[in-house]
């Protein structure tokens, strides 16, 4: 989530569910919270009974809709267009909390004269590399610093170009130049102001098709809804998030937030609305290919692999990030042990080492190429859940091996024998060569461990049963299968196995199966005194040295004093509105992030209303409603002595101490591949040409042209005229495999289906509960068809767009069947975080059961363009040629 | 028993008798009726929980009886669930106990048009030799460019959204050591 982490210093949401009660006005963008979230969304109904205005942003209305005092249909990813218009509200008519914005971000700061914008550029920034398709980050730091700007979120960007690779970042950007007036035409405050200048309401309007006054009655909402008594919320979820400019989605309302003054105060923050049970969990100790736990970068190959060189480039000169060495030290001692030594450095050359993008949809190109031989498959679902399915399957089809663990035989398992291009006849099962081994899953009934909410909240589950026959849990089967392979190479005195002889993997185990100990598992990732092996506090603990170790050190106090906190159960009505005994919210507990900047720069509440975190002058210290996000003893008159250095160069009014300047970023300058600024640009595949800038699509975005990846090269080609948008629905999951296989909730949404306009259905000829028959670039699907006013076509410039919804719920195995929604989807991705763009594309729909099933991936073809119709150029005349195929491997000829 | 007694205790009877318009309260009740226990009542333990779907954490209460799952309810100690769960949390007891869930390892050999049926002791052992094979055999020391790199690009992990931390941090502990790389899960995709 770096859209939060590299503007507010943490990649989470800033706010928990209960705090919504608190709110004056809620806006919903990007989720359908009463559908997907319902029972999140009760807080939303209490601040509703409270008086708060409720708004919901959607291209359809839902029962969100239904209970928002207003609800505006949008046009699919013209977001950022909406919430630019938005930013220009607030700028244009001064209604920005003047003293948060100048004290808490970066408003004042000054850019580099060489600095150009998309105004300049007509859609791109300064320095971009066409060749490469990457941005030089050189020039969108700020005046007078010399080197990189170290970004806290995620910090792999460093190893873009001008983002400084292997230089150390000591730069001292708290001592920046500064303008507190705002008026200096390079500081980030003007330069943000004709950024958005051109977002006016009447591009909104021919944007996102939303009219003017309904634009309007939104942002006098949020305006009169925000400053000292009054907050405002944000929530979201995947509807902002996957797209090829989806990083820049969250920035944009970040840097509103920010402008009315709304972060790190009750009733107000950002909330994202995640979908699976532990996903903030799998980002914050990662099954992602970039990160270590805790958001530590995995190592990039350099010609120096030295720990050293690795803490250097790491280490932020100011800021919470200067403590970087004490958390790397600390993992490598969680996971090396007593052969972690500061002679060998800890073990850090055993970490294998990355060499560009090695991300899921990398990864699947590389193994329809036959270039992955092994594949395991925990609780996910690709064959159904991923984009352009046949493409997976492929992939699927040229492995050595497959292991599955699920619950139940899902596609991904059966893959070989029940996919669509079987059915059809286009591959043969016998020719397949993929062992496939499928291991029952253990469910959260039958194991203990934790799960983090969508508020970082982690909740201890225990285990209530023992699982049965040969299930088991993921715990299990990974000790085991470490144990074996530790077994394995006993023996072995190679270098390349030293790293698993040296691992720790001792955990205790229980019961009649060994199911290893998940609380030794949380104690490990707690951390411990290596003397005494004693848990310790916090992360605050930790040393540089090798004297602790800690698993992941943002969870670091999850186990203090030996006790399981997140299994802390204390009811909620026995505690205040707050409740902080009841499970464990990292960082340190800490419900509201950044809730020094709920009092002002003086330490005292903003308004009585409002009241949440202040300084106590008698006490010395910061006390209030919640553990503060602050150094606790530090007054807010502290002012850093000049080169000061670390935490200690954060003055007493810096709320955002993640950040290296303690601010945070209206305007990013680093940490962001496609732009300081977000900017609108049109989804890969888009039936409208981009209004703002020459520039029609991201520039930086990731594409993988193939043959069994196939694009639609969008405006002005009739092939494919309407937008398609994919959702999900309150009975069912993700890929199903969790819901499609319970008559329970399969009676409640029994059938696949897609939803038109009656204005779209009159063109088409479709009839509601009838067949439709939806085509992209790389295939086809059928389904029932549902026909509502829920789905209105939008009035751009003039003209009618079209939207088409579609859930992505089905498949071909489990108890209700259809085709799969993500079959029609590409390989194209943002560039920050390689998510896909699922929630915008372009598709044809049609009467009737016309589809064939072909699959550009099994080898069909696409209709051929109408005769006599160029195609647009996509990309800036400046942008060049780009060539958009990430590496995983360098090639010796691309040597910089 | 007489007639008397029968029809006392017929509801329709005692309902009209008393004027009771709604038949919601005492005199719907039979000695049957008053009876009744709920199943969770008969539970042997209460086991404290969270719903595996959604990401917004409602607290269960998964009542156990003779060692397996009688019902799974809502937890109204949550201050953030307040005991409710939507359609798919209420179904939480159908997804751990159904039927729909496969008990036995199965393997489906290359070329195969069936599962088989594999011992758990087995098929552990064959995954842990066909790691060790594949990571032997696609080992990179340094990359095209001469770099020390450390790892194999030949096996790939998917998954982790749905699991605990504590089965994200082994997944993630383990494959790192053996120079496993492509590590992914829905956070991204």
């Amino acid at each position: 989530m770096p859209g939060l982490g590299i503007t507010l210093g943490r990649g989470g949401a800033t706010t928990f569910q209960q705090d919504l009660r608190n709110s004056d006005c809620i806006l919903i963008q990007g989720s359908n919270m009463a559908e997907c979230h319902p029972v999140g969304f009760q807080w939303v109904m209490e601040a509703k009974a409270r008086g708060a205005t409720i708004i919901h942003v959607d291209p359809r209305f839902t029962r969100t809709s239904a209970m928002a005092n207003q609800h505006v249909p949008i046009r699919v990813g013209s977001d950022i267009a909406f919430l630019g218009g938005l930013v220009r509200y607030v700028l244009e008519h001064e209604r920005y909390f003047k003293e948060y914005v100048t004290h808490y971000t970066n408003a004042a700061n000054l850019l580099r004269e060489d600095f150009q914008d998309t105004e300049d550029l007509d859609g791109l920034f300064s320095g971009f590399l066409p060749e490469e398709n990457k941005y030089d980050v050189t020039s969108w730091g700020y005046e007078g610093i010399q080197g990189p700007t170290p970004a806290a979120g995620h910090k792999e960007l460093f190893a873009e170009p001008g983002a400084g690779e292997g230089e150390s970042h000591s730069a001292r950007i708290t001592e920046a130049p500064k303008d507190f007036t705002l008026q200096h035409p390079h500081c980030v405050f003007q330069v943000l102001r004709r950024h958005f200048q051109r977002y006016t309401p009447a591009i909104v309007a021919k944007v996102c098709g939303v009219p003017e006054e309904q634009f309007l009655k939104v942002a006098e909402a949020l305006c009169a809804n925000s400053g000292r008594e009054r907050t405002t919320a944000l929530c979201y979820a995947v509807g902002w998030t996957q797209h090829s400019v989806g990083v820049q989605y969250i920035r944009t309302a970040t840097i509103l937030q920010l402008l009315l003054g709304n972060i790190g105060r009750p009733g107000g923050g950002i909330l994202a609305l995640r979908g699976h049970s532990s996903i903030q969990g799998s980002t914050d100790i990662p099954t992602l290919f970039n990160l270590l736990p805790g958001y530590l970068p995995m190592p990039s190959a350099r010609p120096s692999s030295s720990l050293d060189d690795y803490l250097k480039a790491h280490t932020s000169g100011t800021g919470w990030w200067s403590n970087f060495p004490k958390y790397v030290v600390s993992l490598l001692k969680a996971w090396f042990g007593d052969a972690a030594t500061r002679e060998n450095e800890y073990g850090f050359r055993h970490l294998p080492r990355l060499t560009g993008n090695h991300s899921h949809m990398q990864t699947v190109a590389d193994m329809a190429d036959g270039r992955v031989r092994g594949y395991f498959v925990m609780g996910e679902n690709p064959a159904v859940g991923s984009m352009n399915g046949a493409l997976q399957r492929k992939g699927l089809r040229q492995l050595d091996w497959l292991v599955v663990r699920d619950f139940t035989l899902i596609e991904t398992a059966e893959f070989w024998r029940t996919a669509p291009e079987i059915q059809r006849g286009d591959v043969k099962t016998e020719d397949i060569r993929t062992e496939v081994f499928f291991f029952p899953a253990a469910a959260h009934t039958e194991k203990d461990g934790s799960f983090t909410n969508t508020q970082r909240m982690l909740q201890w589950h225990h285990a209530a049963v023992e699982p049965r026959e040969d299930v088991r849990s993921e715990l299990h089967f990974m000790f085991h299968l470490g144990r074996r392979l530790k077994a394995l190479y006993a023996d072995s005195r190679e270098t390349k196995d030293q790293a698993l002889r040296e691992l720790t993997w001792d955990y205790p185990t229980k019961g009649m199966h060994d199911e290893p100990s998940a609380e030794a598992v949380l104690r490990e990732i707690n951390g411990y005194t290596v003397a005494d092996g004693k848990p310790v506090s916090g992360f605050t603990a930790l040393k540089d040295d090798g004297t602790t170790a800690s698993g992941c050190w943002i969870y670091s106090g999850a186990y203090a004093d030996g006790v399981n906190q997140a299994a802390r159960r204390k009811p909620g009505h026995e505690q205040t509105w707050v409740a902080p005994e009841w499970g464990w919210a990292w960082p340190a507990n800490r419900r509201i992030l950044y809730n020094r900047a709920s009092a002002d720069p003086e330490g005292r509440p903003w308004g009585e209303r409002k009241k949440y975190v202040w300084w106590d002058d008698a006490r010395r210290r910061w006390t209030g409603e919640d553990v503060p996000d602050f150094i606790v003893d530090l007054p807010p008159d502290y002012r850093p002595p000049p080169g000061a250095s670390g935490v200690e160069a954060l003055a007493g009014d810096n709320p955002f101490i993640m950040q290296a300047d303690g601010k945070a970023w209206l305007y990013a300058p680093g940490g962001m591949m496609d732009g300081p600024l977000p900017a609108h640009y049109e989804p890969m595949e888009s039936p409208v040409k981009n209004a703002l800038y020459g520039q029609q699509c991201n520039p930086t975005r990731l594409e993988w042209p193939r043959r069994g990846n196939p694009y639609h090269r969008a405006w002005g080609d009739p092939r494919y005229p309407f937008i398609l948008t994919t959702y999900r629905l309150t009975e069912h999951h993700t890929a199903g495999g969790m819901s499609r296989w319970l008559s329970w909730l399969s009676e409640l949404q029994p059938e696949q289906f897609c939803e038109v306009s009656p204005e779209l259905a009159r063109e088409r000829g479709l009839s509601n509960g009838g067949w439709a028959t939806l085509r992209t670039a790389r295939g086809d699907l059928e389904c029932r068809v549902l026909v509502t006013e829920r789905l209105r076509p939008l009035k751009l410039n003039g003209t009618s767009v079209h939207q088409v919804g579609i859930p992505y719920h089905w498949g071909v195995t489990g108890r209700i069947r259809g085709d799969g929604a993500n079959e029609l989807l590409p390989l194209v991705a943002d560039p920050n975080v390689d998510i896909q763009e699922s929630k915008a594309l372009t598709c044809d729909v049609v009467e009737g059961r016309q589809a064939t099933r072909a699959r550009a991936a099994s080898g069909a073809t696409q209709a051929a363009l109408p005769e006599g119709l160029e195609l647009h150029r996509r990309d800036s005349s400046r942008a060049g040629e780009v060539d958009h195929v990430p590496w995983q491997e360098k090639k010796k000829d691309e040597e910089r | 028993m007489g007639v008397l007694d029968l029809l006392s205790r017929w509801p329709v009877l005692r309902q009209l008798l008393r004027g009771d318009l709604t038949a919601l309260g005492e005199t719907a009740m039979t000695e049957r009726s008053r009876g009744l226990q709920s199943r969770t009542a008969r539970a042997d333990r209460v086991v404290k929980s969270v719903c595996p779907y959604c990401a917004v954490g409602c607290g269960q209460d998964i009542y156990v009886k003779d060692e397996r799952i009688i019902d799974i309810e809502g937890d109204t100690d949550s201050p953030v669930s307040r005991g409710r769960l939507c359609p798919k949390g209420s179904a939480t007891f159908q997804l751990v106990t159904g039927t729909h869930r496969v008990q036995h390892v199965l393997y489906r050999r290359p070329g195969g048009t069936e599962w088989e049926r594999l011992p758990l002791e087995r098929a552990m052992e064959m995954v842990a030799e066909r790691v060790k094979h594949t990571r032997d055999t696609t080992w990179e020391d340094t990359d095209v460019n001469g770099l020390s790199v450390q790892r194999t690009l030949g096996i790939a992990h998917l998954g982790g959204a749905t699991l605990d931390n504590e089965e994200n941090y082994l997944i993630k502990k383990l494959f790192t050591s053996l120079g496993i790389i492509q590590v992914e899960n829905q956070a991204r995709i």
